[in-house]
Parts: C-alpha cells; sequence; structure tokens
C-alpha cells in the first residue's frame, strides 16, 4: 500500500483550536474562582486567531489532504469563519447570564471550543468517517453542555432527551452509511458520488439513502424528527440555547452539503423528493405550531424548524446557485437567532429567567433602544424587505423556481407568511401592550455593544447583501 | 462444493441462530441480572460470528472491551440498583401488538432490502480466504496510524470531550463532606493529638 505522508497545513486552524483547548483545559485547574475570568479571555483570544489563521491562509481551490479524508475549500473557509465569529458572539453573550448562575466554569469553555472543532471537522469531512466522527464530538460536547447545570431538573430532563434521541440519531446515521458503503465500496465522498451512478442495484441505494437523510433530518430537527427541538431549546440554560440555536446550523448545513452534494449529487433524483417532504412537513409545523407557543424561547424553536425548512430548499434545488443561497441562509440565520436568544438573556437576571412572551411587555416604555434592536431581528426573522431576512429567503426561493419547482416556491411562501403572524407578534407585544415591571434593563457595556452590532448588521448587511451573496456563490462555484 | 466452506457456513448460521436466541432473551428475561448475562452471551456469539468472517481481532476486540469491562461494569450496576421490573412491564401486553407489528414489518423490509436479493453471492462474489499466515492486526496496525491518522486522532479527542464531561457532570464539591487531608495527617505533632495529664496519685483503700 503506498501512502505519503499528510500535508498537515491545511488542517492548521483544527490543530490549533484543538491545542488551544487542551491547554485551556489545563490552565482552567490552577485557576482560581475569582480569576476564573482568565480561561474566558483565552477561548475569546483562540478564536481571533482561529479567525487570522483561517483568513491568512484562506483560498477558493480546494485541497485533499489525510488520504481524502479532509477536504479545505473556500466553503469550508466562509463556514469556519462564520462559526469562529459565532462561538465569540456565545461566549460573549453567555458570559454574564453564567456568573449570575453559578456556572461560569472552565468546562463550559473547553467544551465549547471542542465542540467548535467538531464543527469544523464536519465542515471540512471528505469521508462518511470523518463526518460521523465530527459529528459525535460536535454532539456529545453539547450533551454535555446541556446537562451542565445539574440543579435544574429541566436542563438534565432535556440533556437526558437529546442524548438518547442524538443516539437512535447516530446509529440511524451510521446504518444508511454503510448500506452506502456496501453498495459503492467507499467511504470517500467523491468514489461514493462516481460509484453511486453506475449501481444496477437502486433499492439498497435508496434504502441507505432514507437511513442517511432521516439521521441528518433529526440532527437538523426537521420535521417529523423535530420532537427533541423545543424540549433542549427550552430545557437547557439559555447561555446554551444561544450556542445549540446559532453555530452548529452552519455545520449542519454543511453535514447536508457534503453527504448530499459532495457524496450523493450523481443520484439526486433518488433523495429530491424525500427532502421536498422535509422541507414543506417543517415549514408547516414550524410556522403554525409556534403561534401557540407562550414561551419564547420554545417559539424560537419552531422557528429554527420553519428555517430549517427554508435552509433545505436551496439543497433541494441541487444547482450552484442552491446551494450558494442555502450558505447564505445558515449565515444569516445564524446571526439573527444569536440576536434574537441574546435579547431573552439581557431581560433575564439573576433569579429570572425571561422565557414567557408576556416578559418582553412594553420593552419599549423600559428601554426604547432595546425593543428598536429587538424589532429590527423580529422583523429580519420574518423576512421583511430591507432586512438579512429577506433576502436570504429571496436567494433560496429563487434558486427554486429557477429548477421549476414553482408550486413548491409558492407553498414556501405561504407558509413564511403564516410565520410572519408570531415575530409581528412579539414586536406588537414590545410597542402596543403596557410594561407588567418596570425593572430597568441591567447589563453589561459589552453585551449591549456586542447585542447593538449584531442587530445593526442584520440591518446593514440587509441593506447591501451583494457582498456576502457573491462571496458564498464565488467559494461555491470554485470549488 | 467445497466441503471446508459448507462447515465454515453451517457454524456461522449456529452462531447466528444462538445469538439471535439469546438477544430474544435479552428483552424477555424476568430478571435483569439474567438479561444482563443473556446479553454476555450475545456478544460471544456476535465474536463468533466475526472469527468466521476472518476478522480476527474485532472478535477479540469486543469479548475484551465489551465482554470483560462493559458488562461487568453494567452488571454491578444492575444488582446495585433495585430495579422494579413490574413496573417497567405494565404496560407490555398493551403495547405488544403494535411492537409486535412494527418488528414484523421491519423484519420484512430488511429481508426484502439486505436479504439474498441484494447481497447475495451473485451480486457480491464471496472475498477470498486469506492465508493462514495472514495477520490482521498487522493490517489494521499499518492503516490505523497511515492512511486513518486523522479519524483516528479525532476518536481520541471524542475520548477526551467523554472523560471532560463525565468529570464535569459528577465531580461535586459538597462543603459538608468530611474528608481526609494527607499532609494534614503527616503534619500532625503529638501535642495536636495528646493531652499529658498530670493527676496525683490515688492510693488504695
Amino acid at each position: 500500500m503506498s501512502f505519503e505522508i499528510p500535508d498537515v497545513m491545511p488542517a492548521l486552524p483544527e490543530i490549533f483550536i484543538l491545542s488551544m483547548a487542551c491547554i485551556i483545559l489545563v490552565v482552567d485547574l490552577f485557576l482560581s474562582k475569582t480569576s476564573r475570568g482568565a480561561s474566558y479571555m483565552l477561548s475569546q483570544a483562540t478564536l481571533i486567531i482561529a479567525v487570522l489563521i483561517t483568513v491568512a491562509t484562506f483560498s477558493e481551490a480546494s485541497v485533499l489532504s489525510f488520504s481524502d479524508t479532509f477536504v479545505r475549500d473556500g466553503i469550508a473557509d466562509v463556514l469556519k469563519i462564520a462559526v469562529y465569529i459565532a462561538t465569540f458572539m456565545v461566549f460573549l453573550y453567555a458570559k454574564d447570564y453564567l456568573k449570575d448562575r453559578g456556572l461560569f466554569k472552565g468546562e463550559f469553555y473547553t467544551l465549547g471550543l471542542f465542540a467548535v472543532l467538531g464543527m469544523m471537522i464536519l465542515i471540512s469531512a471528505h469521508n462518511f468517517l470523518t463526518i460521523y466522527l465530527g459529528l459525535e464530538l460536535l454532539s456529545l460536547s453539547l450533551y454535555a453542555m446541556v446537562a451542565l447545570h445539574r440543579d435544574s431538573i429541566q436542563a438534565s430532563e432535556a440533556a437526558m432527551k437529546y442524548f438518547v434521541l442524538g443516539a437512535i440519531a447516530s446509529g440511524m446515521l451510521l446504518y444508511g452509511m454503510s448500506m452506502i458503503y456496501g453498495i459503492t465500496g467507499s467511504l470517500d465522498l467523491a468514489v461514493i458520488s462516481a460509484n453511486a451512478a453506475n449501481v444496477s442495484d437502486n433499492i439498497v441505494l435508496i434504502f441507505g439513502i432514507v437511513f442517511l437523510l432521516i439521521g441528518v433530518a433529526f440532527k437538523l430537527g426537521a420535521v417529523p424528527f423535530h420532537m427533541w427541538v423545543p424540549d433542549v431549546y427550552q430545557g437547557a440554560p439559555t447561555a446554551v440555547t444561544i450556542f445549540i440555536g446559532s453555530a452548529p446550523k452552519l455545520a449542519a448545513f454543511a453535514m447536508l452539503m457534503r453527504l448530499l452534494m459532495d457524496g450523493l449529487g450523481s443520484v439526486s433524483a433518488q433523495w429530491q423528493d424525500i427532502l421536498i417532504l422535509l422541507v414543506l412537513l417543517s415549514l408547516a409545523v414550524g410556522n403554525i405550531v409556534a403561534i401557540a407557543q407562550v414561551n419564547i424561547k420554545r417559539m424560537l424553536a419552531y422557528s429554527t424548524i420553519s428555517h430549517i425548512g427554508f435552509l433545505m430548499l436551496g439543497v433541494v434545488a441541487g444547482t450552484e446557485e442552491g446551494v450558494s443561497a442555502s450558505m447564505f441562509y445558515a449565515i444569516t440565520y445564524t446571526l439573527m437567532s444569536l440576536g434574537g436568544f441574546a435579547m431573552i438573556i439581557l431581560l433575564s437576571r439573576k433569579g429570572f429567567e425571561a422565557e414567557k412572551l408576556a416578559d418582553f411587555k412594553g420593552l419599549n416604555q423600559r428601554s426604547p433602544w432595546y425593543a428598536f434592536l429587538m424589532l429590527i431581528l423580529m422583523f429580519s426573522m420574518a423576512g421583511v424587505p430591507p432586512f438579512l431576512g429577506f433576502w436570504a429567503k429571496l436567494s433560496v426561493l429563487s434558486a427554486v423556481i429557477s429548477v421549476d419547482l414553482v408550486w413548491l416556491a409558492v407553498a414556501s411562501v405561504i407558509f413564511s407568511i403564516i410565520g410572519a403572524f408570531y415575530y409581528l407578534r412579539v414586536i406588537k407585544i414590545m410597542y402596543f401592550d403596557k410594561a407588567e415591571s418596570s425593572e430597568p434593563i441591567h447589563c453589561s457595556k459589552d453585551m449591549s455593544l456586542l447585542i447593538s452590532v449584531n442587530a445593526f448588521a442584520v440591518l446593514l448587511i440587509g441593506l447591501f447583501p451583494g457582498g456576502l451573496l457573491s462571496l458564498c456563490l464565488n467559494v461555491v462555484s470554485a470549488s | 462444493m467445497n466441503p471446508e466452506i459448507n462447515i465454515a457456513q453451517y457454524i456461522t448460521y449456529v452462531f447466528a441462530a444462538f445469538s439471535l436466541a439469546s438477544a430474544l432473551m435479552v428483552i424477555t428475561a424476568k430478571n435483569p441480572v439474567q438479561a444482563a448475562l443473556a446479553l454476555v452471551l450475545t456478544f460471544f456469539l456476535s465474536a463468533g460470528i466475526w472469527l468466521t468472517l476472518e476478522a480476527e481481532f474485532l472478535a477479540i476486540t469486543l469479548v475484551l472491551v465489551y465482554v470483560g469491562a462493559v458488562m461487568v461494569l453494567f452488571l454491578f450496576v444492575v444488582m446495585m440498583l433495585d430495579i422494579n421490573m413490574a413496573q417497567l412491564r405494565a404496560g407490555f401486553i398493551r403495547y405488544l401488538p403494535i411492537g409486535l407489528l412494527v418488528a414484523v414489518l421491519l423484519a420484512v423490509l430488511l429481508i426484502m432490502v439486505v436479504g439474498p436479493a441484494h447481497f447475495g453471492l451473485e451480486q457480491f462474489a464471496a472475498p477470498t480466504r486469506h492465508a493462514a499466515d495472514y495477520s490482521n492486526v498487522r493490517e489494521l496496525g499499518r492503516v490505523m496510524y497511515t492512511v486513518y491518522v486523522y479519524p483516528f486522532e479525532i476518536a481520541s479527542v471524542i475520548l477526551l470531550v467523554a472523560i471532560i464531561a463525565a468529570i464535569a457532570l459528577t465531580l461535586r464539591r459538597r462543603p459538608d463532606t468530611k474528608r481526609q487531608d494527607p499532609t494534614q495527617q503527616i503534619a500532625v505533632k503529638r501535642a495536636d493529638r495528646m493531652r499529658v495529664v498530670d493527676m496525683k496519685a490515688e492510693a488504695k483503700k
């Protein structure tokens, strides 16, 4: 067997994050309770340096390494940078929340960094084995983070549900992978794509694809495999919910794209119909059930489900335009959901969780500025122009229309109009209802600054979406 | 037909049949300890099937890791916990019909898809048997640290995360627990423990 020493340079960001996670793990042991902030600062510095490394070595060309189990291309680099930035924001938003609840521990940051590593591996995967291992690394870190608040029964229950359903999903995914491996004779995504087109035995291939998609749909939280999403979002500490609801969606998109486009792109006719069904169900259930929610974390969970439906819509199209639209959607959704959950953290304080919709009543009277920021975020999620969410929906829909699936686009628009109701209801509650509490809103300066930047990024990129859109299109067409 | 292959086939079928039976015992046994022991038997028999497939290293690992470590731990837990079997079985009859229906459907589907029609010898020729001096372990070792070094490293990180998670979720410092401090124990002086009391000698009456 011939073997050449792999080039480790393309994996430099992964190696850096792994080394720093291990260093922070050890450093944290020697910190006293009062100097715990050092772990936080180190984690943030790690993420910033990782951004710099990835930007410095950015290239649109696709490079394979480690015997083709690892790929680095423009898509991977852009998604990784988005993951670092999202995680940076999560750590900053979460800091005060964790401090108030006695959860400000080094484990939150080490597990968070290991989850980032898992996402990076998933984003750069070029082999079934790496996809599976990256997914496990990500999920395992997230299960532990949900359970980190041990004294809360709700959090333990959510962690248990997440863990059991996640394990079943991994099993499904593995079974599907084993079937496809059996029929194509390879774990390498490029080889699978080449061999799958010549497979004479379609039934086994479809059988494998069905199991594969069930596993992926579980992880994405697409209907009918969404039951864990609202419970986990609600049960987990908000600082962890904001993490689960943001960066991993980028990795989930990468997994979907690598599996379906890189691995099974040659047999797209076999999975397209299944994906359309998942999209329609996700849009319907996500948007309609969200109306009935009184808990805002649960409402945002159902909103995630409907956004996942939109995200998959671009992959249904299966074109370069569609994939880049989905990628754009994943990045914008991450930005919006970060802002949305950050508002919940902002309104919460020690001994009080602003989880109910009613807690937003009359926010405008208490703080016009935060109410305005929330207005931007909610309008954007609803897809009102000129905010960012509108362009994301528009690009996905135009990709679907360009492959002659007009009925699907129409159905998606109808569901998103239904969905607009519950986003607008939040705005109505904030501006037209009387405030129930006159408690002033306290938050640290850095958080207040970041949440303003976050909301204004949604507005500004919404006004000038060209740059990010063309970046997505460039990297997708280059690979 | 080659008689040698026939014997190997029979052995495989025997292992398969017994492992099915023992797997059934795992879920029907009344006593949880018996169920755990039946699971041990299932692992042994699956290891046997792997042996007939020439995956010797995997077979031995299965016995070592699952039977030797995991199941022993599992047995300890089962013995320590007071599991109320009656409560667990409460809905058994009620859910039996739907459970049976799903199981039968799944079995039919699996036989249709994974059965001989699609994975028979006509579709996939039997792999050539290796010579007696072929070493499974050497071949695995050869690719583990070369071709599969990246997945191997990721697997090690997953184990590290599992350790961190397990410790983070179970290690609690309760302020009220009493514990030993060896350094204090060593540094102890006579005066800390003993008090010399001056007493007058008492005379016998």
